[in-house]
């Protein structure tokens, strides 16, 4: 499992060979495009050399001796030349935006193609918001990194290696002092890059502490107001605005040294070049227009190092990146089914559903005992059988393992020590998929996706008919309020179900579990309470889902409760005890007092008229 | 490619290398100062111009720096008072705004908006001037050198111009549906994580990866359909700039060949006319993000126009331990429902009065008038005799603790939380009150004690103790008033009997409203009003309502006789 860095800001100081190689594993789609970025970035640094000597055979040829002849042939050739150019232009932002879009693309698939299979003890660790930026903003980054680091790259070499050619076959010796200078701006810009990178960092993370205080101070509005620290929100804001606009203004500083300083230095070598072609010329060793040439490739000899040198830090920085994205798709799952059995049954996306053996709904729990990394135990020694059919409660306090019990059921982990069978067998001898196709889940908090009723309803069954849609929505009492909604079963839920009400909500995902029609089903009651008529319309589609079929259901609501076909107490991970509502009542231990408590809540709760608080 | 200053070029290759008459090379020579240097050789004269090229980049580096860092200054110090402006407006806006307001929204107009018009002004108002540089520079330096080449030179740019405009508004238009295709993407991204405990119990990953590569497809293919315009716009700019250089090469060429310009002047015409497209290309770009700007901009005076909390004239600052009376208080946030119907009641100095009532009942309401979060629509309130509408809203707030319904704590350590109103207070008085409200041992447990940072990135409190931090602050600082605004609704019974009692022996002085659903918050009040849909039902001390039927003895025997049944078991 590889470590999972938060910190957004951190650049690492070496570059990570296995993570681009990695990285570049997804480049083998794109490789026509990587070619013709290579080809044509080439062709155009090879037009930007040509030029200069374009001009210099109009001097020397044409302009000096004033002779036209061979300008005919001279206007088709700088033609095709800037034709060349244009071409290239064009292929070149064209492939190389293709290679930034697809390899985050590829990227992006992998990565969500992974998150699919990762465990939810992954998803307990980390948050929703840092696996969202990993898939949108560091993919895209990467994008650009692979599309056009790339063609600075390209250009940058081939350009300096030609125009240093060129030098060298117009002047040689002259060239060979002239590129002394090449170290020299070669130091300088790497020594800037890095500093200006290093202040654009400082600069995000400022930039990020004043979205931060924006957040804050909106969020918190009433507080703020009510406890009176207007005065000290804007005036901490005060330092953290100033920062931004220091460090923002030092970065460029930086950056406006930076040109000027190569630039200066390459003119210390452009004035030497030409005094000595001077010189040359007044010899009768070099044209005039050579000499024009020269100068003109040494005062542009910084570009392709400074392109190289940024090329460099921006890398530096895309490592970060990279190592966030495929640190996320070389994650392993913590639950991982074994070779044989995916060998059987298959995996998430090739099931082999003919091998799959048929459920009947025992379940039982040996000897479990379980606790998350590095904390305590949270289930200890936990036995229970539960024959096909039976409806279980599970009540107890909080974080007595109500919903570890449940979490391991449906193998969202798996018991540190001891098994679980499914009709006698161990449910690790069975694929994760299978497990998972013959289970219902209801969530205390439903989640619902963007769509219409219709297509949430039949989430698990896309090919459900309308009939089946509308049985299994009457089944829950969801029908009713379905056909009064605009679009009826068309009707859009909005995102994440905004446009329904909890209660509403509830009743869908009920709905959802029962076109499933699962074997085994687990029910978290929801604690947020709705009004009567609602409650009651739940009340029913809770009975109607649990009806012949084994279930687990942390309950709430005492109707619940009574309801099942036996309870079970659980405090600090063990079962304290067991039966149904009537025998528990007369024991009056622990069951009856929790039963008390929750009475009270919730007739004050009814009569208080607490609603839905949406 | 850069280019070597073409004037000095120019004058190396007419006069000293060449036989043409000098530039300007000759007005140097003559200068008293430069007599030693020149020794009326060409060798002089070539290192001379040597130096003139080392001098021009330095001189044209300074000119570049300083531009850079005044634009820098410039656009920074607009975006840090636009900054500044907008949280000193934000914090001011009355209450009623930001229950309306999006907080999306908002936010974004803070920070991308600002960030907009910063980087608006940074770059690309000093690209207006620079293509204004280039074209002053053309005719001043191109003009004397031959009219007819300057023109033909100038001909291109006006339809680079109204191309790069035109066609970019389309790379825009391809651009922004890419970016709707990336927007449903991120959604589709966004629902899978926040519902994956969804896809693992119904084993949908297949069909969840099917919808994902769906829109993950879409997003690529908007962008290739957008990625042939850019292309496209951008070798079109090209293609101007290739005519261009054909153009004046060969008419240079001929030029010459008539004898009418030198080698120099061919240096001075193709350079100085190449370098007038590359900023003018720009041009499209520049104008689609001034309008950018200007929208952000207006977004941004949206927020700064919304008219402040306003202060009564000559405002009051009386002192606030005395009885505080509602007189008929009337209260509606949209002017149709009324959330309080002529609510009367009166709280005599340092005693202490209960609310009981049913959801939506206008408890909350009630407290946040007293403060002044809101106005009352009709009647008044007044402490002291004194209308509050009089008073200064700082003063007020500040002499009346009010502990909230949902407690918002700040991203700064535990300590700084707690003292954020009082920030002076010592550490026996933050002990104190840490004590009062149970907090001690939860504080003491934490990673880094009072130095445990709250929130994001530090630790997450669970309800109850992120309500005894809130209780924490506010009796920290020094109040005539308290409020608890059912502010102890996530703490345990036990917890709440042991702060109550603490609070009860420092509130002899402070004159107190306790909100609660919980009799045995209430019990104990001098005086306890009920109130239902906005009017007061019943009132009186515990005993009295006791007697009466009602609302309060119904919640007091589901609560307290089942409860005392329990106990005596």
């Amino acid at each position: 499992m590889s470590a999972i860095k938060f910190d957004e800001y951190e650049y690492p100081m070496q570059i990570s060979f296995a993570t681009w190689k990695k990285l570049f594993s997804f480049g083998r789609f794109f490789l026509k495009d990587f070619a013709v970025v290579i080809v044509f970035m080439s062709i155009l640094a090879l037009t930007n050399v040509f030029i200069p000597l374009m001009t210099r055979y109009a001097i020397d040829h044409f302009v000096l001796p004033r002779s036209i002849t061979g300008l005919d042939i001279f206007i088709i050739i700088y033609g095709l030349i800037l034709l060349f150019q244009i071409v290239s232009v064009y292929l070149f932002i064209y492939h190389a935006s293709r290679i930034e879009y697809g390899m985050a693309y590829k990227i992006r698939q992998a990565g969500f193609e992974r998150l699919q299979t990762l465990s939810l003890s992954f998803y307990d660790r980390v948050p929703v918001g840092y696996l969202m930026s990993r898939m949108t903003s560091d993919c895209n980054q990467l994008g650009v990194a692979f599309g056009w680091i790339l063609v600075d790259i390209v250009w940058a070499l081939v350009y300096l290696v030609a125009s240093l050619v060129s030098m060298f076959m117009i002047h040689s010796k002259l060239t060979l002092q002239i590129i002394l200078v090449l170290p020299i701006l070669t130091v300088v810009s790497i020594y800037f890059q890095r500093k200006i990178l290093a202040q654009q960092r400082e600069v995000r993370k400022a930039n990020s502490k004043a979205s931060h205080a924006f957040n804050e101070s909106i969020m918190g509005a009433k507080t703020i107001k009510s406890l009176v620290l207007e005065e000290e929100t804007v005036r901490r804001f005060h330092k953290v605005s100033s920062d931004i606009r220091q460090k923002s203004i030092r970065s460029a500083k930086l950056s406006a040294i930076y040109l000027p300083v190569v630039i200066s230095i390459s003119s210390i070598a452009c004035a030497f070049a030409m005094v000595k072609g001077s010189n040359q010329v007044i010899a009768g060793f070099m044209t005039v227009g050579f000499l024009n040439a020269y100068v003109n490739y040494v005062i542009s000899m910084f570009e392709p190092i400074h392109d190289i040198a940024a090329s460099l830090s921006e890398l530096q920085r895309m490592q970060a990146s990279a190592e966030r994205i495929i640190g996320l798709i070389n994650t392993e799952a913590d639950i991982v089914d074994d070779p044989e059995i995916i060998q059987t049954y298959g995996d998430f996306f090739n099931p082999k559903k003919e091998n799959w053996p048929s459920i009947r709904g025992n379940v039982d729990f040996e000897n479990v005992t379980f606790r998350y990394k590095g904390g305590e135990k949270v289930l200890n020694n936990f036995s229970l059988h539960v024959n096909a059919g039976e409806n279980i409660a599970i009540v107890g306090p909080t974080g007595a393992g109500k919903s570890t019990l449940v979490n391991l059921l449906c193998r969202f982990y798996e018991p540190t020590e001891g098994n679980i069978l499914i009709d006698g067998v161990d449910y690790r001898k069975r694929s994760q998929l299978w497990l998972q196709s013959n289970l219902g889940y209801v969530l205390q908090e439903p989640h619902l996706f963007s769509g219409t009723i219709k297509e949430n309803i039949a989430y698990v069954k896309p090919d459900a008919t309308m009939d089946e849609i509308v049985e299994a929505a009457k089944l829950v009492n969801a029908h009713s309020f379905i056909q009064k909604l605009d679009g009826g079963y068309n009707a859009d839920v909005g995102e994440g179900g905004g446009k329904l009400s909890t209660g509403e909500r509830q009743l869908i995902s009920f709905a959802r579990a029962v076109i499933h029609n699962p074997t085994l089903l687990v029910l978290d009651e929801a604690t947020s309470s709705v009004d009567a008529k609602t409650e009651q319309a739940i009340q029913h589609a809770i009975e109607a889902v649990l009806k012949n079929r084994t279930s687990f259901v942390i309950a709430h609501r005492l109707s619940t409760i009574r309801y099942a076909t036996r309870i079970i107490v659980i405090d600090r991970g063990q079962v304290v005890e067991m039966g149904t509502h009537d025998e528990l009542m007369k024991k009056q231990d622990f069951y009856w007092r929790l039963y008390t408590k929750q009475l009270i809540d919730e007739r004050s709760k009814s009569a208080l008229g607490t609603k839905d608080k949406e | 490619m850069r280019f070597v200053p073409a004037n000095i070029l120019a004058e190396l290759f007419d006069h000293v290398l060449g036989d043409q008459p000098s530039r300007w090379l000759h007005w140097f020579q003559s200068l008293p100062i430069l007599k030693n240097v020149f020794y009326g050789d060409r060798l002089s004269q070539v290192w001379f111009l040597g130096l003139c090229i080392i001098l021009s980049y330095f001189i044209q580096g300074i000119a570049n720096y300083v531009r850079g860092i005044y634009s820098a200054k410039a656009s920074e110090n607009v975006a840090q008072s636009l900054r500044n402006r907008l949280m000193n407006h934000i914090v001011r806006l009355p209450y009623a705004y930001h229950v309306s307001a999006s907080t999306g929204d908002l936010i974004k107009r803070c920070t991308s908006d600002v960030e907009t018009v910063r980087r608006f002004l940074n770059l690309q108002l000093v690209s207006i001037y620079n293509i204004l540089m280039m074209v002053t520079l053309a005719i001043v330096l191109m003009v004397p050198v031959s009219l007819k080449v300057t023109l033909l030179g100038m001909a291109p740019v006006p339809f680079m111009f109204i191309y790069s405009y035109f066609f970019f508004n389309k790379v825009i238009l391809a651009f922004e549906r890419t970016e709707k295709a990336e927007a449903q993407m991120n959604a589709v991204l966004q629902e899978n994580l926040s519902g994956i405990r969804i896809v693992h119990a119904f084993g949908t990953q297949q069909s969840e990866l099917d919808k994902f590569t769906k829109v993950n497809t879409g997003f690529f293919n908007a962008a290739l359909k957008a990625i042939p315009i850019e292309s496209l716009y951008w070798s079109g700019g090209d293609f101007f700039s290739a005519i261009q250089s054909i153009v004046i090469i060969v008419v240079c060429v001929l030029e010459t060949y008539y004898g009418k310009l030198s080698v120099g002047d061919l240096i001075v015409l193709t350079t100085y006319s190449s370098m007038l497209l590359g900023p003018t290309r720009q041009l499209g770009r520049i104008l689609s993000n001034a309008g950018r700007a200007l929208v952000a901009l207006g977004r941004i005076n949206d927020i700064l126009d919304t008219p402040t909390e306003k202060e009564p004239e000559n405002a009051k600052r009386p002192p606030m331990n005395r009885d505080i009376v509602f007189d008929n208080v009337s209260f509606s946030y949209d002017n149709e429902r009324k959330v309080l119907d002529e609510v009367s009641f009166r709280i005599q100095a340092g005693k202490t009065l209960a609310v009981l009532g049913n959801t939506g009942s206008g408890k909350s309401s009630l407290v946040h008038l007293l403060q002044r979060l809101y106005s009352p629509t009709d009647g008044k309130i007044t402490v002291g005799g004194i209308d509050i509408q009089e008073v200064d809203s700082k003063w007020l707030r500040n002499r009346i603790g009010l502990v909230l319904q949902e407690s918002f704590l700040f991203n700064r350590t535990i300590h700084d939380n707690i003292s954020i109103a009082a920030p002076n207070s010592n550490k026996r008085a933050i002990l104190r009150v840490i004590e009062d409200v149970q907090a001690k041992d939860f504080i003491e447990n934490s990673p880094k004690g009072f130095d445990t940072l709250v929130g994001e990135r530090g630790v997450t409190l669970s309800g109850g103790q992120k309500q005894r931090l809130s209780i924490a602050r506010t009796l920290l600082k020094d109040s005539d008033i308290l409020i608890f605004d059912d502010s102890l609704s996530a703490v345990d019974s036990e917890t709440e009997a042991a702060i109550r009692s603490s609070l009860e022996k420092r509130a002899k002085e402070v004159t107190t409203i306790i909100i609660s659903h919980r009799i045995t918050s209430l019990m104990t009040a001098d005086h306890i009003i009920v109130l239902q849909d906005g009017k007061i039902v019943q009132e009186g001390t515990h005993e009295q309502l006791l007697k009466q039927p009602g609302l309060y003895r119904q919640v007091y025997e589901i609560q307290i006789e089942s409860g005392e049944e329990h106990v005596s078991h």
